[in-house]
């Protein structure tokens, strides 16, 4: 019979190597993604077109597209992401409603991310006719990230102490002057944290973009809502799997961009919370 | 003027809190909508567990058994591999690492969440995928094994994330209550504290799977995308995911396989759906 310090000792072990086996190969994949992408990079690379059958050249227009496809998304998702965060916070009663709103909110964050594509091709391409364009990508993306955009907007909202608002009715203030010059503006920090954490999905998601709006190759920028565009993680799809013989620098300096880009936009957010979590005056 | 003003705001507040009702009818109704007419042609039966997708002969063949054995393969390796790896690295983050590592653990584990799933693909399919085809001395390395592995990256940050705050949001006096009585602290955990969670932490697990049915891009790149029927875990399979993926761009709108693939999305949301309600309800049971 083992002493039941030893198992503990066992059992913190397997626990520690269960640990490892996450962290290991997560910072092997980083590691060798920019061991090998970094003598990709230069300046040529960000800001050139893809040229000799996007074997060379840069990825300039799939940056650009990426930019524009996830600014498009946000500034649909931030309004109505944002209001229904304040009904959820403010307004909703704890009642049947309010729990299927939460329980749609689950699913919609859900839905597989091909199945975004599928429903964003079937409304915005073809019933609004659309096409497949900047517009249609955006909205697909838009409504994907909206779980994100109301949780952590909602959680931001709640975390505002309750006595702020008595405060602020007892001099007479309405709830909606409440809402937006108390609740709101203590909530900016949680609510930016959500907003880049939606940047960040909407960036790095392929499958939703596929039939929306995503251009194999296109070698000018796009001028309209209404052009298709290039963007980076389908970029990186294609040149890894559809186009033969690219050079493998070409392949980990494109996936090295978009990880910096995602990464990037999520440490940012990481860091927001963390000075707001640690600033916090209540 | 100010009471109209707050009057139309708070509409339209009450209206943006509908919206994701509204989007997740939206989204059923819409595929249905172009999904619905396939079923004129074939049986619900048959389309679910007939044995051959050939889209592209004439006259096309739309059977989606091969296609859901090749999801369900994929998922059950990658739940083999993530649950004990997750629940156990759920455990060390909450109860035994010291509150620093703690941090850099979930800073950690929510950038690997933040990963595209395409560059896990990628990375996959440079690394992972020619040594699979070394060790195991096969024609292409572009199995579902593969993708079981490069999948139980993507379920394992859900897993612990959620499981962790299950562990987490138990109450300390549970805790209290056994080291006072001489438990030591793993006694104590689990003897306590994981059935005191465990109905978070199946929600955790059932989550991490949900999110392997429904990834698409990894899956496509690399398990071989052979629509056959699987015999072994070493063998390409082609998922449902990845079939609405590689084949749309090619179907043309308003054909039977336009049809078949959006039932297959169909599917999916169905599957999604289930499971989300159903790990919901294990997440709120203690409330």
């Amino acid at each position: 019979m083992m002493s039941s310090r030893t198992s503990e000792k066992i059992a913190f072990l397997f626990l520690f190597l269960a640990t490892l086996l996450i962290v290991v190969p997560v910072g092997l994949i980083i590691v060798i993604i920019i061991q090998k992408g970094w003598p990709a990079i230069s300046w040529e690379f960000v800001s050139d077109i893809p040229r000799q059958g996007m074997r060379a050249g840069g990825i300039f227009p799939a940056i650009v597209g990426t930019i524009y496809i996830v600014l498009g998304s946000i500034i649909f998702a931030l309004p109505i992401g944002l209001l229904a965060a304040i009904y959820l916070s403010e307004y909703a009663k704890n009642n049947y409603l309010n729990r299927m709103i939460k329980l749609a909110i689950v699913n919609l964050a859900g839905v597989p991310s091909v199945v975004y594509g599928l429903f964003g091709l079937a409304i915005f391409v073809i019933f609004f006719k659309f096409g497949a364009s900047i517009l249609s990508g955006s909205l697909t993306l838009a409504i994907m990230i909206l779980p994100i955009i109301i949780t952590t907007s909602r959680e931001a909202l709640e975390s505002v102490p309750y006595s702020f608002r008595e405060v602020s009715y007892s001099i007479g203030a309405s709830k909606w002057q409440t809402i937006r010059h108390i609740v709101l503006p203590n909530a900016i920090p949680g609510i930016l944290t959500g907003t880049i954490l939606g940047l960040g999905r909407a960036a790095g998601e392929t499958a939703p973009i596929l039939f929306t709006v995503a251009a194999f190759y296109l070698p000018q920028l796009p001028k309209s809502l209404f052009d298709q565009a290039m963007a980076l993680p389908y970029h990186l799809y294609v040149i890894s799997t559809q186009v033969p013989n690219v050079d493998e620098k070409v392949r980990y300096g494109t996936a090295l961009v978009l990880l910096f880009l995602v990464l990037f936009m999520n440490l940012v957010a990481i860091i927001i919370r963390y000075q707001f979590r640690k600033k916090k005056k209540w | 003027m100010r009471k109209y003003k707050e009057f139309v705001i708070e509409k339209l507040i009450l209206l943006c809190g509908l919206a994701s009702i509204f989007f997740v009818l939206l989204i059923f109704l819409f595929l249905l909508k172009e999904g619905i007419s396939l079923f004129s042609t074939i049986t619900l039966k048959r389309f679910l567990f007939g044995k051959n997708w050939y889209p592209i002969s004439d006259p096309a063949e739309l059977e989606i058994l091969p296609l859901i054995l090749g999801s369900f393969w994929v998922t059950l390796g990658a739940a083999i591999i993530s649950i004990p790896i997750g629940v156990g690295c759920a455990i060390y983050i909450a109860e035994v690492a010291h509150p620093k590592l703690k941090e850099i653990l979930k800073t950690g584990i929510e950038l690997l969440a933040a990963i595209p799933s395409v560059v896990l693909g990628f990375i996959g399919m440079v690394t992972l995928v020619p040594w699979v085809k070394e060790v195991f001395n096969l024609p292409t390395g572009l199995t579902a094994l593969s993708g079981s592995v490069m999948l139980a990256f993507m379920a394992m940050p859900t897993i612990v994330s959620i499981a962790e705050d299950a562990l987490y949001s138990i109450p300390k006096t549970y805790k209290e209550g056994s080291l006072a009585l001489g438990a030591t602290h793993w006694q104590t955990i689990y003897r306590v504290l994981l059935p005191a969670a465990s109905s978070g932490i199946v929600a955790a697990v059932m989550l991490g799977v949900g999110r392997v049915i429904g990834e698409t891009m990894a899956v496509m790149m690399i398990t071989g995308n052979a629509a056959l029927l699987p015999h072994s875990i070493l063998q390409p399979v082609r998922t449902l995911t990845a079939t609405i993926a590689a084949e749309m761009g090619e179907a043309v709108v308003g054909s039977e396989h336009y049809f078949a693939l959006f039932a297959i999305g169909i599917v999916l949301f169905i599957i999604s759906f289930v499971i989300n309600v159903t790990a919901d309800t294990f997440l709120h049971k203690k409330k």
